[in-house]
């Protein structure tokens, strides 16, 4: 028994050296002279220059036209983040709920056209997509960065699994008290899904702050760049340098993970669950 | 010979919480001890340490002889049959019961002859291809046992084998239990919450409370001299009478009323009653009773009542009349059973 | 679908508008446009197309460049799935059997999923990069010269090895709840059964999750082909020169770098019907998930 407990304790512990160590080691790197790390490589321990790189990113114009700041950027992965999330949140709940509440005729027909959009992700039909977008003058928009990635209906099904799980008695009681279409979505449904919505919240919000194509193709202008846009930017000024700014494309690294994975650390159970239930 | 010594065990749990304090129990061999006690008492921990799938905090087990505390549950040479059964859901029955034996290297013919055999006993050979998914709850239920059956252990655990079945199916296999292992002549622990269960399987009763025994003995010793009240209360339905009484020379003092008695102790005791053993009739001599309500139970009644300003119900044949209004209670003296005022140990 | 249900002659039809609106302009017409232009030989310039049949797939598929694409990422899904699934399943099983500190492993262990594809991608080139990198002195022990974007497979391991690390967070979620969903009794039963810890996990464990294990290796295909597009993006750095990529990063550089529509297009189709099948058998899986409950 001992032998295994240790052997366990051995895993686990490597495997938390393989999984944090390279962001342990990008943090550490990050607070060093960028001429020290082009020098001497990425560093471990502290090189004291954490608050003088991370408020330069934040604050200092950057960008081909010095317009752009990671603050900003930070905004607007919030916003496409958060719009992300809320917006497939709502469409696929109501969607949802006319697939399982509601006796139609067209059911059949939009629930396999629905189902349609499981199987081509955006990346392999990224190309169309954009010129749609570009048709519509929705390039460098929030509406165009955010609507198309609600296409895909995952959410609807995750929702749809939800209600059919919900007891049958509940409608059939909701009618007996005379609530109609509209009362039992707000005064019944909503409150029971309040914990499958957060769950769903927090698994979309990571998927929204994370996309990295889309919004590469989507926004040329760089006031709409998320910070996980800007990575590609810092990269290719990065190439084009004497000595690259390795600490401030780490800090910005560091930056755009830390929204999510407070969220996912903070609310770790609701993650779990979303992400496991999301999929099945 | 013994087959199983509990030797002062005690259990913490990681987070501090006291399961088992201080227990020393011994299960002879071919005996059926049941472990009894509320929800919460401790009974699973025992069985589990005793299955080694619990450490032992201090204190020792012994299994045929040998102390196993540091024994793998697969070394120790026992079967446990679970509440929920346990059956492994991806294989069939035949793989169900198989599993062990092939495990410790029993020869294939061997085990075919051994599955047979206990599928027969358990009246399961017709689904010994099915998967446990596709039986019933009482099927699955002969599944489990026949796995702890085809091994052939030293002793068998039961965890509250029967409490997932109905009511009926419940007194079936009930007995089944009992006369399997009579047959077969294993050892075997029952923990049960069901003192009915417990008056009925056992050779001898453990009575356990917050980790503690309260008694040890057959059933009918822990029916008829109940150690503490709690034993008194715990075992025989309906609960035995326990009212607060002065002992004088006169007989019991119960508020107004004095119930003859023959004992030498005095002062303040908790006396106890079984209700089957009171008689109650209409007129006649003895205490005054006011009945209250009457609880029709088929073949008895249950006549509840107050006696000197206490509560008491008394089990009537169902043949005899119902007493109404003021009504009187007499018992033999030597049914009265007397426990300390405040410990409730036995006088 | 027996719930009772209301009928109302219009309103499900306003409650799915929004979800129809999208799909239709965002998902059905990019899906049909790509499908026509399959068959189209475009002028980028003048945008107007010829037909052409199925010349674009023709070409497409006996591209040299093509078929060294399908050979690598077939390489790259399959290690990449492996080793992830492989990885994640032994720190889950360790994770379910600790007391001990079980909630530090299991949230430091899923920090990882938090980042984005080319976040991970931009911290591999650094570990890797030849001036600066810790692992390229550490491969140097073993007299490895490692050059990243100039070694074709060197390129290729970080990227799998990134993909990885990367996907590991994810299965071992999935994993240790599918552990954690194996009734605690059927474990017992089993340490009473077998005295073997490695037996015991191939002969009972393994079993009762292979339908998570099987699920899981759909969606690791999935993530391999289709998500690691940032990542790859970020370590061929817009350079692909003499790089590994994989299909649907040459669906995106031969689209919008190459501005060959038509062939971008025909590769599309062909990723369609891939997904088409991984889909058919993903949902024959969850019929069979069914059984064991
Ligand atoms: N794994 C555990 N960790 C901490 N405390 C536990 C654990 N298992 C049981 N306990 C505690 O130990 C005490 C005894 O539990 P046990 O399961 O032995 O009770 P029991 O007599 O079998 O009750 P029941 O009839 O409800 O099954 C309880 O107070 C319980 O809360
Ligand atoms: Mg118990």
């Amino acid at each position: 028994m001992l032998r295994t407990k240790i052997y366990d304790h051995f895993v686990l512990l490597l495997g938390v050296f393989i999984m944090m160590g390279p962001l342990v080691v990008a943090f550490m790197t990050s607070t060093f002279d960028h001429v020290l790390i082009h020098k001497e490589g990425m560093q471990v321990g502290w090189g004291g220059k954490f608050i003088e790189t991370y408020s330069t990113v934040l604050s200092q114009q950057g960008g081909f036209t010095g317009e752009v700041t990671g603050w900003l950027m930070t905004q607007n992965s919030l916003i496409l983040g958060i719009g992300f999330a809320l917006g497939k949140i709502v469409v696929s709940m109501l969607a949802a709920y006319a697939i399982v509440y509601f006796r139609f005729r067209a059911a059949t027909f939009c629930f396999w056209i629905i189902f349609l959009t499981l199987l081509l992700p955006l990346e392999v039909r990224i190309l169309p997509s954009y010129e749609v977008v570009q048709q519509l003058g929705l390039l460098n928009s929030y509406t165009g960065l955010i609507v198309p990635l609600i296409a895909s209906a995952t959410g609807t099904f995750f929702f749809r699994q939800f209600f059919k799980s919900i007891p049958n008695e509940l409608v059939e009681a909701a009618r007996v008290d005379g609530a109609g279409p509209m009362q039992f979505f707000f005064d019944i449904l909503l409150p029971l899904s309040k914990t499958m919505m957060a769950a769903i919240f927090i698994i979309m919000f990571v998927v929204g702050w994370n996309q990295y194509l889309w919004p590469t193709l989507m926004t040329t202008d760089e006031s709409y760049f998320t910070l996980v846009r800007g990575i590609k930017q810092i990269m290719q000024i990065m190439i084009g340098a004497d000595i690259p700014k390795y600490n401030e494309a780490l800090a910005m690294a560091m930056l755009s993970m830390l929204p999510p994975a407070l969220v996912i650390i903070i609310f770790q159970r609701m993650f779990i669950k979303g992400l496991v239930e999301n999929e099945k | 010979m013994t087959t199983l010594r509990i030797k002062n065990v005690f259990k913490r749990y990681p987070n501090g919480a006291e399961a088992v304090k201080g227990v020393s129990v011994e299960v002879g061999d071919g005996e059926l001890v049941v472990f009894v006690g509320p929800s919460g008492c401790g009974k699973s921990t025992l069985l589990r340490m005793v299955a080694g799938l619990e450490d032992v905090t201090s204190g020792e087990i012994e299994l045929s002889g040998r102390v196993v505390n540091d024994l793998e549950p697969a070394e120790r040479n026992i079967a446990m049959v679970f509440q929920n059964y346990a059956l492994y859901p991806h294989m069939t029955v035949r793989q169900n019961l198989a599993y062990g034996l092939k495990n410790r290297g029993t020869s294939k013919s061997e085990i075919d002859s051994k599955v047979e055999a206990a599928g027969k006993l358990l009246q399961i050979s017709d689904f010994l291809e099915r998967k446990p998914s596709q039986l019933s709850g009482g099927q699955r239920q002969r599944v489990a046992m026949g796995r702890a059956i085809v091994r052939d252990p030293a002793i068998f655990l039961f965890d509250e084998p029967l409490s997932n079945l109905d009511a009926k199916l419940r007194n079936q296999m009930r007995l089944e239990i009992k006369s399997l292992q009579r047959r077969l002549k294993t050892a075997a622990v029952y923990v049960t919450h069901d003192q009915v269960e417990a008056m009925t399987l056992a050779d001898r009763i453990v009575v356990l409370n917050n980790g503690l025994i309260e008694q040890v003995g057959t059933p009918a010793e822990v029916y008829s001299r109940p150690d503490s009240t709690f034993v008194a209360s715990f075992i025989g339905a309906p609960p035995m009478n326990l009212l607060s009484a002065t002992l004088t020379d006169a007989g019991a003092q119960l508020g107004d009323q004095v119930l003859p008695v023959q004992t030498s102790l005095r002062g303040d005791v908790q006396l106890g009653l079984r209700p089957e053993r009171i008689k109650i009739s209409q007129s006649g001599s003895g205490a005054s009773i006011e009945v209250t309500i009457v609880e029709e139970l088929g073949a008895t009644r249950l006549v509840h009542g107050i006696v000197g300003g206490q509560n008491i119900s008394v089990a009537v044949d169902a043949e005899l009349p119902v007493p109404t209004g003021q009504a009187v209670i007499s018992f033999r003296p030597d049914d009265a059973h007397f426990f300390h005022a405040t410990t409730g140990r036995r006088l | 679908m027996n719930k009772a249900q209301f009928g109302s002659p219009w309103m499900p039809y306003l409650l799915l508008a929004p979800q129809m609106l999208i799909i239709a302009i965002f998902f059905l017409w990019p899906a049909a446009e790509a499908v026509r232009s399959s068959f189209y030989l475009e002028d980028p310039f003048f945008g107007t197309g010829t037909f052409v049949g199925l010349d674009n797939y023709r070409d497409a598929l006996s591209a040299s460049d093509y078929r060294r694409t399908a050979i690598f990422t077939g390489i790259f899904v399959f290690l990449v799935s492996l080793l992830s699934l492989s990885i994640g399943l032994m720190l889950a099983v360790s994770a379910d059997r600790v007391l001990r500190g079980k909630s530090t492993y299991k949230t430091l262990l899923m920090w990882v999923y938090a980042i984005a594809p080319p976040v991970a991608g931009l911290i591999g080139v650094m570990l890797f990069d030849q001036h600066i990198g810790p692992l390229v002195d550490f491969a140097a022990i073993f007299g490895w010269d490692y050059r990243i974007g100039v070694n074709y497979w060197d390129t290729g391991i970080t990227m799998i090895i990134v993909a990885t690390w990367k996907q590991i967070p994810y299965n071992f979620i999935f994993f240790l709840s599918g552990l954690q969903s194996i009734p605690k009794s059927v474990k017992e039963a089993a340490s009473i059964d077998c005295s073997s810890q490695n037996r015991r996990f191939w002969t009972i464990t393994f079993p009762l999750l292979a339908p998570t294990s099987f699920f899981l290796l759909i969606l690791n295909i999935a993530y391999a082909m289709f998500e690691t597009f940032g990542m790859i993006d970020l370590i061929v750095k817009d350079q692909p020169g003499n790089s590994p990529v994989t299909l649907v990063y040459k669906v995106y550089r031969d689209g919008f770098r190459g501005n060959d529509l038509g062939g971008s297009s025909a590769q599309s189709v062909i990723l369609m019907l891939l997904v088409l099948v991984l889909t058919i058998v993903q949902f024959r899986l969850i019929e069979k998930r069914v059984h064991y409950n």
